[in-house]
């Protein structure tokens, strides 16, 4: 396994992070992380830090085993060996449900509820009691503007556009403040300006709130929004770096260059 | 400059069973049937229209309807809400809500209970709807209370909605989720005694249909019919109902597991 460097910073063009050398250990850490899925190895033998305040994009072709790996983070998966601890303690720890903000990539969201109905009800999980109601309700006004659908409150979620129920979805996971945020491929069959949005979101977050961020992604140049990249190819880290560093490495103009570069040379050296 | 992100700020607390996250549960699950009134209409209203139906069908035989119509009012609310319930779950596990709902604060007690608290309630109102009918409306003779005949009711409401709670995680979608309707209430409704009276089926089945908690739910029914107190035998089937739902439940939550394969 080609395992690059782990500590270059965020590229320079890109917002630096308000907590750059923020608390001393890593949002994430995994070693000799493997999973099993129907007897067949989806995640094989990752090893990688998440740096916090960071955005980390993870990217690979479909199938390569990018949600096993978010949802093995999130705590949901099962059969999963070797080191990986989130936030300080280790994956689906109960301390971490309230920490981390996990969007899959189907929304996951009540259909016969209101956009609204379906926040609230995810607030009083999050944030139980009479006494937390002013809190529940500044939470649900503040992540209906943060999605932009403040206008779409009353709407049946089921009644939404693809794009707008995902962004409820994205809606829900931002309820708590989460310290991570691990969203898997969040900007499918968004238009280029709500892509845009949702990105300059991201970095808000991780600029503003410290948040860390794990956004999976096909498309290579959503790779160029990262401040750092894990690229993966068959349950393999085929690279981790930044996106200049991995194009200075490998000579190539853009990430998916690099990306098939790096293909191809694993491709003609099986053994390393 | 903050070092550390808002949400460190406040510790998270995770208290064994919060009965608030459980309400809201129950709310929620309470507006999504709002949201669909057709099935709420079906829910109420096909019982007493059944009941209404069986009156005149045994127009000349009124002994009949009122043995017959007293269990069936214990079987319907297991009926519907074994359905209602089934389906709802199956919603739940496939939309991934149900991964969401695991991957944050919430107990499985608590997601269980508010959805056994809110088909409870439908139950109630269902049973009541049903039971004031036959009784009042149809001239179902009761030498008990209505009142036991409605606790009865929801007592079966509630055994039925644990029962679809737990076959709905053996139902990969919709269409198998209502084929386990006949796979698991049929032979139950066939051996608790509705259609020949249970000392007189064949020695293995009698043995079967004690094992089976339907033939309580008819029993506790028909003996609300002809005794006018409580009976040791009411108090008996009430409890075997009542923890076939509880066990049920329990086996139930197992199915719900916060990490999948």
């Amino acid at each position: 396994m080609m395992n690059y460097s782990t500590d270059p910073p965020g590229p320079p063009d890109l917002p630096a992070p308000a907590t750059p050398s923020a608390p001393s250990t890593p949002a994430v850490h995994a070693h000799d992380l493997t999973v099993v899925r129907g007897g067949r190895t989806v995640v094989d033998n990752l090893a990688f830090d998440l740096p916090r305040g960071r955005i980390t994009g993870l990217l690979g072709p479909s199938g390569c085993g990018k949600t096993t790996l978010m949802r093995a983070i999130v705590g949901t998966q099962a059969k999963v060996s070797g080191t990986l601890d989130v936030l300080g303690h280790p994956a689906g720890h109960p301390r971490l449900r309230p920490r981390i903000g996990y969007v899959t990539q189907d929304p996951a969201v009540y259909d016969d509820l209101t956009v609204r109905q379906n926040l609230d009800y995810f607030a009083a999980v999050l944030h139980p009691g009479r006494t937390a109601r002013a809190r529940r309700r500044a939470a649900v006004t503040r992540v209906l503007e943060d999605v932009d659908l403040t206008d779409h409150a009353t709407a049946l979620a089921g009644n939404l556009s693809g794009g707008q129920r995902s962004r409820v979805s994205l809606a829900v996971a931002l309820l708590g403040a989460p310290e991570l945020l691990v969203l898997d491929e969040p900007t499918v069959g968004l238009d280029p300006v709500l892509r845009r949005d949702l990105w300059n979101l991201f970095h808000t977050f991780a600029a503003d709130r410290g948040t860390t961020l794990l956004v999976s992604s096909h498309v290579m140049d959503e790779a160029e929004r990262c401040h750092r990249l894990l690229l993966m190819r068959e349950g393999r880290l085929l690279a981790d770096g930044a996106p200049d560093t991995l194009r200075d490495r490998t000579g190539t103009p853009t990430v998916e260059a690099a990306f098939l570069h790096l293909v191809d040379e694993a491709r003609a050296a099986p053994a390393s | 400059m903050p070092t550390a992100p808002p949400a460190l700020a406040h510790t998270p607390r995770t208290p064994p069973f919060s009965p608030s996250r459980t309400l809201a549960t129950t709310a929620r699950v309470l507006r999504q049937l709002r949201h669909d009134p057709r099935t709420l209409a079906l829910l109420l209203l096909v019982p007493c229209a059944l009941l209404a139906l069986l009156r005149y069908v045994f127009d000349a035989h009124p002994a009949t309807f009122d043995s017959i119509g007293a269990s069936l009012l214990g079987i319907f609310p297991m009926i519907t809400m074994f359905l209602v319930t089934s389906i709802a779950t199956l919603r739940e596990r496939t939309s991934g809500t149900l991964e969401r709902l695991l991957a944050m604060p919430l107990a499985k007690a608590e997601l269980l209970t508010g959805y056994a608290l809110a088909f409870g309630l439908l139950a109630i109102l269902q049973s009541a709807l049903a039971t004031g009918l036959a009784v009042w409306a149809l001239g179902l003779d009761v030498t008990g209370s209505p009142w036991l005949l409605l606790l009865v009711a929801v007592l079966d409401a509630l055994l039925g909605t644990a029962m679809g709670l737990f076959v709905s995680a053996f139902a990969a979608s919709e269409f198998q989720a209502v084929q386990f309707m006949p796979a698991v209430l049929m032979p139950q409704l066939l051996l608790c005694g509705l259609f020949a009276p249970r000392a007189t089926m064949q020695p293995a089945l009698e043995a079967l249909s004690d094992a089976l908690p339907m033939s309580y739910a008819v029993d506790a029914m028909t003996e609300t019919l002809t005794h006018p107190h409580i009976t040791a035998a009411f108090l008996r089937d009430t409890t075997v109902v009542t923890l076939c739902a509880l066990l049920v439940l329990t086996l139930g939550a197992a199915t719900l597991r916060r990490r999948t394969r």
